[in-house]
């Protein structure tokens, strides 16, 4: 292999790890605690919306926590990616290293941890009488790497963005618990008006949290919703990386 | 074997000021006419016409008062910043001896970060696993190299820095002053592992204020003041000048 491939392999995963350890270093509930707050969230929504406004959702605490723990990794992603750069700055200053690997990382680190909640997910799927599907072996992969590229291409966005307009960090605070209203998390699909639907549809996050819930409460796989989450995820990693690479020649500048 | 060569030839750096935009938003806006003004128009030259060459194996030393550009030309030469014009040339691995800590994970022990700071700055996971023992050794921490690093003093992170750079087969060593700290056993020691590269084609540029240390380490030296090149030529000659100014 290239020497300059296996390095950047190994430079990536290294990062990667630093992350882990990171997290699981002063904490014994580490991995405890990625599971427990959005299990947390998906306590209080479903006695807001179950218990008391009385959803017609089947299996609604499933539901939740489907689009929950999806959301989770995306807004988590998101927040640490803002300030990436930032926080390396004595390392951006001083070393050639190529700058996406911090985001890029950063993504992968919170990406493992969704895939670690899978488990999770299955065991309240189990509480509601879901047992795994065939489809989930094929499905549920193929929604990860559909959210990675997604994501990816949002952190690269932000971290960049962030060093030159500092402001970015509390718009993205805001504008993530905007989205997320505007994201099929707590209610269907189904319920939103027919004019605003379209409009939903535009939350690249809508066609990958209803994929999400389809799959794990039906065992359906949506193609159409797919290629619209890839078409979702290879635009904004596009941009993503066209504000990066004409920006990153300034991070030391802006430091 | 490629040899650590750096050829700097006519180059001008100049900033834009980017205070307006860090200040946020609101300040943005509120002076947004004067603002767009400032950041067409704005620009901050470090450094102007700036030329120099260093050979495989020779140590040349950048010298002058704070703010002459002299962080700035590290940068460029590090290859963390392009130059506005003129061009910069460099063969080889560049290791920048990273002051106090600089990329170090404070909660991971000495032996993470070691792997961790030496895959930064170029090698391979194997090459690191490689060079550890080699950095352990020379950094002589000794069994402190378990320990989370936030619980190391300020000199056992310039040694730790300081040994994995040096280990990670560079050809260009890029020096900003910290050489100075640590004690007088491992100042002793880094110096020769210095020379010893320095044998082996390696070569150097050393920021310094102590005209002692450009003496004992440089063979040339370039003396910048607002960023243009005051005066060059052996480092001797050029800190007797720098010294008889100030």
């Amino acid at each position: 292999m290239n020497a300059r491939i296996r390095w950047s392999l190994d430079l990536v995963r290294e990062l990667t790890r630093k992350e882990l350890k990171v997290r699981y270093r002063n904490s014994f509930l580490g991995y405890v605690w990625s599971v427990a707050s959005p299990a947390a969230q998906a306590l209080v929504y479903f006695f807001a919306f179950k218990v008391i406004v009385r959803i017609a959702v089947d299996n609604y605490g499933l539901f939740l926590i489907a689009g929950l723990f999806t959301w989770q990794w995306f807004t988590n992603s998101l927040t640490v990616c803002t300030s990436v750069f930032l926080n390396n700055a004595s390392l951006i200053k001083k070393v050639a290293f190529p700058r996406e690997a911090l985001p890029l990382a950063s993504v992968l680190n919170d990406g493992l941890h969704f895939a670690l909640s899978l488990p999770v997910i299955a065991v309240v799927a189990a509480l509601y009488g879901v047992w795994p599907r065939l489809s989930w072996l094929y499905g549920l992969p193929i929604l990860v790497c559909l959210q990675f590229l997604l994501i990816l291409g949002f952190g690269m966005l932000v971290s960049s963005a962030n060093l030159f307009f500092r402001d970015l960090e509390r718009l993205v605070t805001i504008l993530l618990s905007i989205v997320f209203y505007a994201t099929p998390v707590v209610y269907r699909m189904d319920m939103v008006p027919e004019r605003f639907r379209t409009l939903l549809f535009l939350n690249p996050m809508t066609p990958l949290v209803v994929n999400y819930q389809n799959l794990l409460l039906h065992g359906t796989f949506q193609w159409g919703m797919a290629v619209l989450s890839l078409t979702y995820g290879l635009i904004w990693l596009g941009i993503g990386w066209w504000v990066f690479s004409r920006l990153r020649w300034r991070f030391a500048e802006a430091l | 074997m490629i040899t650590g060569e750096i050829r700097v030839d006519h180059v001008s750096k100049s900033y834009p000021l980017y205070f307006k935009l860090r200040a946020g938003f609101k300040s943005f806006l509120f002076h947004l006419p004067s603002a767009v003004e400032s950041m067409r128009h704005a620009r901050f030259e470090a450094l102007h016409d700036v030329s120099f060459a260093v050979e495989p194996g020779q140590a040349v030393g950048i010298i002058g008062h704070n703010g002459a550009g002299k962080s700035t030309m590290l940068s460029l030469l590090a290859g963390v910043m392009l130059p506005s014009e003129g061009s910069i040339s460099t063969s080889g691995r560049i290791a920048p001896i990273l002051e106090l800590g600089a990329g170090f994970h404070p909660d991971l022990s000495g032996a993470e970060n070691i792997i961790l700071n030496a895959v930064i700055l170029g090698l391979t996971r194997r090459e690191a696993e490689e060079q550890y023992d080699a950095i352990v050794e020379f950094s002589g921490l000794g069994e402190f190299i378990g320990q989370p690093i936030r619980t190391y003093s300020s000199g056992m992170l310039v040694r730790l820095g300081f040994s994995v750079a040096v280990h990670t087969k560079p050809n260009i060593l890029l020096v900003d002053e910290v050489l100075a700290v640590g004690d007088a056993d491992f100042q002793k020691k880094s110096r020769e592992r210095i020379l010893d590269l320095r044998r082996h084609s390696v070569s150097m540029v050393f920021v310094s204020h102590s005209m002692e240390a450009v003496r004992a380490v440089c063979d040339t030296a370039i003396w910048i003041e607002h960023g243009r090149v005051q005066a060059t030529g052996t480092a001797a000659t050029v800190a007797a000048q720098y010294e008889s100014h100030a």
